[in-house]
């Protein structure tokens, strides 16, 4: 693994992409296949900036205070993550497009706020109701975050992971309850009337999916070694969209191919680091525009391939096949 | 007491203008499109930014900061349409993917000011000059009140502005055609309205709305930088929601409720769980009245 | 099998149903017919769980289902087609029928990701019977074609094949053969009458009378939300009441 890990970077380096850069893009690309569930079953949810955040605040307590392995505090940070996801999920999956956004975009407000406050919710709690007359109480840190943390995530980490999280999900796809999630994008009544139990099947994905970006908030926090509040809000939650929209939702490498883009880049081009945002917002705004289905997506290419033909040679447009 | 009482509601006059004004602007879009613009809160930021650059740069008068702010982010707004919204709506995009081109169009925006404001500033952050409006507040004795002048703006521009809107969308014939568009696209544009203009002008309006409150915030707060946007988006969202989407009335009656519980709850439960609670009810109205205060429920048609 | 006992359902001011009651046996083609806004749709509408019925009761094999959600009455054995199209664009053919055998699948999403043998054999079987489908209703050629990009004709017939595919006992069809050519129409209304001998029961609204004729046991008509006759084909076509209806009072 070593071997590999290090033959990848000896051919990546020249350009910009070490070590961390390499890690950062394995974490996001994995965020990016959390968004890819959602919109491929159709939910707009913005959440999973928050869902993250709880990830990487829970893991790192098990890990700095209590002394967790890595392994153990991911695995019971994502099950936390479940167990938040499904009573959230149940009444604001009834939302659709623009309510299920906002609905979302407030519950990750409220998990950073959280965050930033617990601490002194703690305190208040045990001055109020156990006297303990403590003039300041830390666990989280509030804005300052929880700091030096470990820094456990290994590169290797993230590959197999990735790698298991693919195979996992290729088969997924394949299953009928891949063929659900489909239908329910289309069209969640039709898919009902064909037997679908469509709020199972968006309560499901939305689980899975803030325990993937519940995994990956713990493999982040270990890598940055700190976790503030600030790291999770409306602006990540933009970038995992961004890491779906711009690799596609239309086959499972799309999200990967946007997380690694979308991170690389900005190392690439360091010269043009100024205007990463920039770029970035042009990038999702000409992408959702121009490339519906996103970078991964060759029907796409096509299509847009023949309309700039057409516009060069001045040919008439050709009538689509089929009607309705 | 009663001094203390009156001095909170005057708080919450002012600062409900302002999310007002900037829910208007939301909605305005919303009613007639069916799309939100998430942008929208760029444009209240570049507002913010255009009126500094103006009285501060140009050293004119606060008025003509006003005038430039709204020219230019309404017609920010309008590229908007024509870049982020038109391509889509022709193509019978899904409304998520508006969402989506309207937040790569928010991200342009604010991360262009911030390389503007470095240009200028050299840091992202500054204030309105010091002499704009008189620091001297007004103060009531009897009534124990103490109004600052800047709030006294806010709440007369606000006013105004609102007056001339209702007297536009319930008087005019662009408001007429307007609300037409807004009911039905198919049947106005068979009633010979161009939908197409419609749609500039209801965009270049509700950016004008949006970068307006932009100015008046900045009045009040004092502070300007690029990311001022970011807790307005959240609020206008969530005023628009409470009032009901897409209801002019509503977004306004919206403002002004949110502007409440955070003034009120900065007495009660402390400013850190301010914008907390905005949230939840955000959360609360969602789950139990999607349709907000003056809403209609959504029809069921299969 | 199907029983409709004063069903009502209103929108607002709007009597789309008012008092319905209706029968469907098994294995028999039963026809509803009635001007545009009769409430024919609401009706199909409320059976399938889409919407509910603002009082009465719907039963089928005598359980009540009017407040069941719709993916149990399809469960249920309750399939339908609608009337503005509305198959899974972005899927082809092929899924699109997959799509419909969702209720028979039984291998759990363990038994999938794991490749389970059981998961297997069933994908294996709901493939097979897919095709069988498909080539019953001559879409075998267009199988890995997008729904959306399917010629008119080849889209209303898939829109049968898929609620065929749920394997149901109650087909609900929403004007099958609405835009359709007479050799279409005469086409599909032979793959109508295939129905009863499969087993099946159907209750179809069709505006094309000779379809009705081809192929109803029995027509209920519907006028502004109400039952205004019930009888076979030609008895309803005859009825006076009925010919007011439809051209409306001298
Ligand atoms: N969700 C709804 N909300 C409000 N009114 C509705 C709704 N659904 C149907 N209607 C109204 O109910 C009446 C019956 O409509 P329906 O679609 O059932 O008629 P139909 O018999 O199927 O007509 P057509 O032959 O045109 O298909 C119409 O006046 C229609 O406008
Ligand atoms: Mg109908």
């Amino acid at each position: 693994m070593d071997f590999l890990i290090e033959a990848i970077l000896s051919v990546v380096r020249p350009i910009g992409i070490t070590e961390p850069v390499l890690q950062f893009m394995l974490v996001n690309a994995i965020l990016g296949i959390s968004m890819y569930l959602l919109l491929r079953t159709g939910m707009f949810s913005l959440a999973n900036a928050g869902f993250m955040a709880i990830g990487a605040y829970v893991s790192v307590l098990l890990t700095k205070e209590l002394d967790f392995a890595l392994g153990a505090a991911l695995v019971v940070a994502v099950i936390v993550c479940a167990l938040i996801a499904l009573p959230i999920g149940l009444p604001v999956l009834r939302l659709r497009d623009i309510y299920l956004a906002i609905a979302t975009i407030g519950f990750g407000e409220v998990v950073r706020i959280f965050f930033l406050n617990v601490d002194n919710m703690i305190l208040s709690y045990l001055n109020t109701f156990q006297d303990a007359g403590l003039r300041r109480y830390e666990l989280v840190g509030g804005g300052r975050g929880v700091r030096n943390v470990e820094r456990l995530t290994e590169t290797w980490h993230l590959i197999v992971f990735l790698i298991v999280i693919i195979f996992l999900l290729t088969r997924l796809q394949r299953s009928r309850f891949g063929r659900a999630m489909v239908a329910v994008r289309q069209d969640e009544r039709v898919a009902a009337n064909m037997g679908i139990n469509v709020v199972y099947v968006k309560n499901m994905v939305f689980v899975l999916s803030a325990m993937l970006a519940g995994a990956a908030g713990v493999f982040n926090g270990h890598l940055t070694r700190i976790v503030t509040p600030e790291m999770f809000g409306f602006d990540r939650a933009v970038d995992i969209l961004a890491y779906a929209v711009l690799g596609g939702t239309s086959v499972w490498a799309g999200p990967i191919v946007g997380g690694f883009v979308l991170t690389a880049l900005p190392e690439v081009l360091r010269r043009f680091n100024e205007y990463r945002g920039v770029f970035n917002g042009l990038v999702l705004l000409l992408v959702i525009v121009y490339l519906p289905g996103g970078l991964i997506n060759p029907q796409g290419w096509r299509k847009l391939w023949a309309s700039a033909r057409r516009r060069l040679t001045g040919q008439p447009a050709q009538p689509e096949a089929g009607g309705g | 007491m009663d001094g203390i009482l009156l001095q909170q509601i005057v708080n919450v006059i002012s600062l409900g203008s302002i999310y007002a004004l900037f829910a208007l602007g939301y909605s305005l879009v919303f009613s007639v499109l069916g799309v939100l613009n998430l942008a929208h809160s760029a444009l209240f930021m570049w507002g913010a930014f255009i009126g500094l650059l103006v009285t501060d740069r140009l050293e004119m008068p606060l008025w003509v900061g006003l005038i430039a702010a709204m020219i230019v982010t309404g017609l920010l707004s309008v590229l908007l349409e024509l870049i982020a919204f038109r391509p889509l709506r022709k193509r019978g995009a899904a409304r998520i993917a508006q969402l989506i081109s309207s937040i790569g169009a928010a991200i342009l925006l604010v991360n262009i000011a911030q390389l503007l404001f470095i240009r200028v500033y050299n840091r992202v952050e500054a204030a309105y000059p010091r002499g704009l409006v008189p620091r001297q507040p007004i103060i009531i004795e009897e009534l124990g009140l103490r109004i600052t002048p800047a709030r006294l703006i806010v709440v007369i521009a606000a006013l105004v502005v609102m007056i001339l809107l209702q007297y536009l969308v319930t008087r005019t014939s662009l408001g007429q055609q307007m609300r037409a568009v807004a009911f039905n696209q198919r049947t106005a544009s068979l009633l010979g309205i161009n939908v197409n203009y419609i749609f500039l002008m209801t965009f270049f309006l509700a950016g004008a709305l949006g970068g307006l409150a932009g100015v008046l915030y900045a009045l009040i707060t004092n502070v300007v930088d690029p990311f001022i946007g970011q807790n307005i988006a959240l609020i206008g969202l969530t005023a628009i929601v409470l009032g009901g989407m897409g209801s002019i009335n509503g977004a306004v009656l919206g403002g002004f409720i949110v502007a409440g519980i955070q003034i009120i709850s900065i007495d009660t439960v402390g400013s850190s769980y301010r914008d907390a609670l905005v949230f939840l009810l955000l959360f609360a109205i969602l789950l139990i009245r999607p349709q907000g205060i003056l809403g209609q429920p959504e029809s069921t048609r299969a | 099998m199907l029983v409709l006992e004063n069903v009502s359902r209103h929108f607002g001011g709007l009597q789309a149903l008012s008092g319905v009651n209706l029968r469907v046996e098994p294995q028999r083609v039963v026809g509803l017919i009635g001007p545009n806004g009769a409430g024919k749709t609401t009706l199909i509408n409320n059976i399938s769980g889409l919407d509910h019925p603002s009082s009465g009761h719907i039963l089928f094999d005598g359980q009540p289902i009017h407040r069941r959600a719709p993916h149990r009455i399809a469960r249920a054995g309750v399939a339908r087609t609608y009337q503005n199209i509305r198959l899974f664009g972005e899927a082809t053919t092929f899924e699109n029928v997959l799509i419909g055998q969702h209720g028979q699948g039984r291998a759990s999403m363990l038994e999938a990701i794991a490749f389970w043998p059981s998961f297997r054999r069933e994908e294996r079987t709901l493939r097979e019977r897919a095709r069988e489908l498909l080539a019953q209703f001559d879409l075998m050629d267009v199988a890995d074609v997008p729904a959306a990009n399917l010629p008119y004709g080849a889209q209303r017939r898939l829109e049968m094949a898929r609620a065929l595919a749920t394997n149901p006992r109650l087909v609900l069809l929403d004007e099958p053969t609405a835009g359709m050519n007479p050799s279409e129409t005469r086409a599909l209304g032979e793959q109508i009458l295939r129905l009863p001998q499969m087993g099946l029961a159907v209750l179809v609204i069709e505006h094309d009378m000779s379809l009705i004729h081809q192929v109803c046991d029995e027509v209920y008509v519907l006028n502004f939300g109400q039952i205004i006759a019930h009888g076979t084909p030609a008895e309803v076509r005859d009825d006076p009441v009925v010919i007011e209806a439809y051209l409306g009072k001298e």
